[in-house]
């Protein structure tokens, strides 16, 4: 290899997105689900605060199931694709996964706790207390967050970006297997389980209720897609950058011979 | 035979380019003097030799394996001395050895004979290795090296921290180790105490070999440009 | 035959790795130092913190014989990753070609051999300062290794995970404390049962307690080469 060549191959590093595409964030697309996930928005807290009959049992308290129950959800579709992308990260060494897996752990961490503080402020009303430690969805739930949360510590810990992925990776596939340990064990220890079964199975739910939360669902998974993509975006161009840094790391290193 | 044969090969670590694309060939039963200042990235090369590091570009191949595949194998068969021991300093030199030799498999390890080439005193063989100085650590850690017999030797300043009689046996050891057929690499930036040993020396300057770059270490060096271990023969090394 | 000849690597290596581990804890006398004090003090200090009345430290026992096994792995396992940080010292067993998941093995079992002998000194020790009594040898025994080899192994993982890391401690802190909840919980209750203070069935516990470690076994097995080649 000569050093022209050498020279000439990191000379001109060119930063795109995924796929080649434009290094941007935020793309036509993103900005019309963004826009359309605002809008959602106010339909829902319109519909759900207003619209919506208040529970016959649980009164207005009941309204706080249109952020809990999708945020819920989405935390767990989100540290699901977490777990998803370690595999692949240990298993192939996907760069894609692994700054999927990255993305999505932030947003997870986000709607656990979400999840948690709604939880938390519809259980006050309903069952008297703030928490419940038999309640095995509340202390499973608080496990994965705390595990997902050290997760994002080890992301932050620095170093080779192929060692912080594959530390990272176990911690996103311990969490995946323990959980269903962490579940069983609650159940056992507590069997005296507060949460109510699934609201949507029921049948009690009031049509307009049942619609707002559907609606609610939705909207959240488009903020989840909204919130995913820009992070995987802004992941994938730190990737860049860091490469283009490495081309010029590379030529002052080259150059150290000369002086 | 080529034990070792790598092209552009390039390791970063942490982001830092430690080698920024090297060609290097070596024979069996040759050896070879990496020369270079600190920081030139010789440590890498001889780690990235051993299979412990991973090829950011470039190919590698070490004693048939490819690096990118196969490094696991390729560590099995090298032997490396590095900066530090890689012993555990609780145990005793005996103990040490014994848990190498089993480790890797070295069939009927002759702890003691080992132990005594290096001239290790006899009262200095039972105590934790971490209360012997560091030239007696440092025939330890050659003498784990001795007890796997290796096809590849790696040595970081193999002489660093030995008096006189260690450089001596450590001269021995490597002239026998060629002469068995071994392919030896050596880092050192003390030329001299190389230049006898070695058959040809390379300079790595920058984490690139540089083909007549004078020896940055060694200002000495510039000024005895006959030096017959000088002239590298690394394949399209361009001058820089 | 290949099979047999591999599973008799594997054990040789996982005993020599263990064996060697247990040898340098021992030289450094750094359970004197450490684990045991700790997990002493942690017996006294529970005390005053329940106001030294005698039932409600003899129904605490269980859990806190749990917990006290739960903060004595930390430190063990930071004491395990050490001996490898130490002098580059874990390039051997990269080197030696034996196969991660014997060393994973070893560790780990390195580190219940030391769990278990903080819990067989506490058990005296929580007879004689809370009055607690053991109804079912058996059942404790059974709880306390099942125990020990789910912290040791999830511990091992996670030591390996933030190996070389400058905050190590408190990095393995957050992960381990949270993923070892089923052993607290499981434990505890096992514990309860087999000191007689809780109503429970202990060895579906015990189960419980084993399945932790059998998964967590598993999964080390398969990821711990790719942590140490990485990290």
């Amino acid at each position: 290899m000569t050093s022209e060549s050498a020279d000439a191959e990191v000379a001109e590093p060119r930063i795109t997105g995924y796929l080649g595409g434009p290094a941007r964030i935020s793309t036509r697309f993103t900005f019309w689900l963004g826009v359309s996930t605002l809008i959602g928005f106010a339909a829902v807290a319109a519909l759900g605060l207003l619209a919506a009959p208040a529970d016959d049992v649980q009164g207005d308290a009941v309204r706080i199931i249109f952020v809990h129950v999708p945020s819920a959800l989405g935390a767990y579709a989100a540290f699901a694709v977490t777990a998803a992308g370690s595999l692949m990260w240990l298993w192939r060494r996907s760069l894609w996964w692994d700054t999927a897996a990255h993305a999505a752990a932030e947003v997870g961490v986000l709607l656990c706790g979400l999840t948690l503080v709604t939880g938390m402020l519809w259980g006050r009303p309903t069952w008297g207390t703030y928490w419940e430690w038999g309640d095995v969805r509340l202390v499973t739930t608080l496990i994965l967050f705390l595990v997902m949360v050290g997760y994002l510590s080890v992301r932050a810990l620095g170093g080779d970006s192929a060692s912080v992925a594959t530390r990272a990776a176990v911690v996103g596939l311990i969490g995946a297997v323990n959980i269903p340990i962490v579940n069983r064990s609650v159940t056992w220890w507590a069997n005296r389980t507060l949460h109510q079964e699934s609201s949507l199975t029921d049948g009690k739910l009031e049509d307009l209720t049942l619609f707002t939360l559907v609606l609610a669902f939705v909207v959240c998974a488009m903020a989840i897609l909204w919130m995913m993509i820009h992070r995987f975006r802004v992941g994938w161009l730190e990737r860049q950058i860091s490469d283009r840094d490495l081309s010029e790391a590379l030529r002052a290193r080259r150059a150290e011979v000369r002086q | 035979m080529k034990v070792v044969s790598l092209s552009g090969a390039m390791v970063l670590l942490e982001r830092f380019p430690a080698l920024a694309g090297v060609d290097f060939e070596v024979e069996s039963g040759e050896v070879v003097l990496v020369r270079g200042a600190n920081g030139a990235g010789k440590t890498t090369l001889l780690h990235l030799c051993a299979g412990l590091l991973r090829l950011t570009q470039g190919h590698g191949d070490v004693l048939g394996c490819d690096l990118a595949t196969e490094r696991a194998a390729v560590r099995r068969r090298v032997g490396l001395l590095g900066h530090d021991t890689a012993l555990y300093g609780e145990l005793t030199a005996v103990e040490n050895l014994r848990l190498w030799a089993r480790a890797s498999r070295v069939g009927a390890a002759d702890v003691a004979g080992v132990l005594e080439s290096l001239e290790l005193p006899a009262g200095r063989r039972d105590i934790p290795i971490a209360k012997l100085s560091a030239g007696q650590r440092r025939r330890v850690g050659l003498a784990t090296i001795v007890l796997r017999r290796p096809e590849l030797w790696l040595l970081d300043e193999p002489h660093a921290g030995l008096d006189s009689s260690g450089r001596r046996i450590v001269d021995g050891i490597i002239t026998a180790a060629a002469g068995a057929g071994a392919a030896v690499v050596l880092a050192s930036h003390e030329r001299r105490l190389s230049d006898d040993l070695a058959h040809r020396s390379v300079t790595l300057a920058g984490g690139c070999f540089a083909a007549d770059a004078p020896d940055v270490a060694d200002p000495a060096a510039t000024a005895d440009p006959a030096d017959p271990a000088a002239p590298t023969d690394v394949a399209g090394e361009p001058k820089l | 035959m290949t099979f047999w000849r591999d599973l008799k690597f594997f054990v040789g290596d996982a005993a020599l790795v263990a064996s060697k581990d247990l040898r340098i804890e021992w030289r450094a006398r750094s359970a004197f130092g450490q684990s045991w004090p700790f997990a002493a003090l942690v017996l006294v200090l529970f005390g005053f913190a329940f106001d030294a009345n005698r039932p409600t430290l003899e129904l605490a026992t269980p859990g806190l014989l749990a917990m006290t096994m739960l903060f004595v792995a930390v430190v063990t396992v930071q004491r395990s990753v050490a001996v490898e940080s130490a002098d580059g010292a874990r390039r051997m067993l990269l080197l030696s070609g034996m196969a991660p998941a014997a060393a994973f093995a070893g560790k780990s079992a390195a580190v219940a051999v030391q769990l278990l002998i903080v819990l067989v000194l506490l058990i005296p020790g929580v007879a004689v300062l809370y009055g607690a009594s053991v109804e079912s040898v058996p059942l404790v025994a059974a709880t306390g290794v099942a125990a020990a080899l789910g912290l040791a192994t999830a511990g091992s993982l996670l030591g390996a995970v933030v190996a070389g890391v400058r905050t190590q401690q408190a990095v393995l802190s957050v992960l381990l404390l949270p993923v070892s909840a089923p052993v607290l919980v499981a434990a505890s209750r096992a514990f309860g049962d087999g000191f007689g203070t809780v109503a429970v069935n202990g060895w579906s516990w015990v189960g419980l307690l084993l399945a932790f470690a059998a998964v967590n076994a598993a999964l080390g097995a398969s990821v711990y080469g790719a942590l140490l080649e990485e990290t």
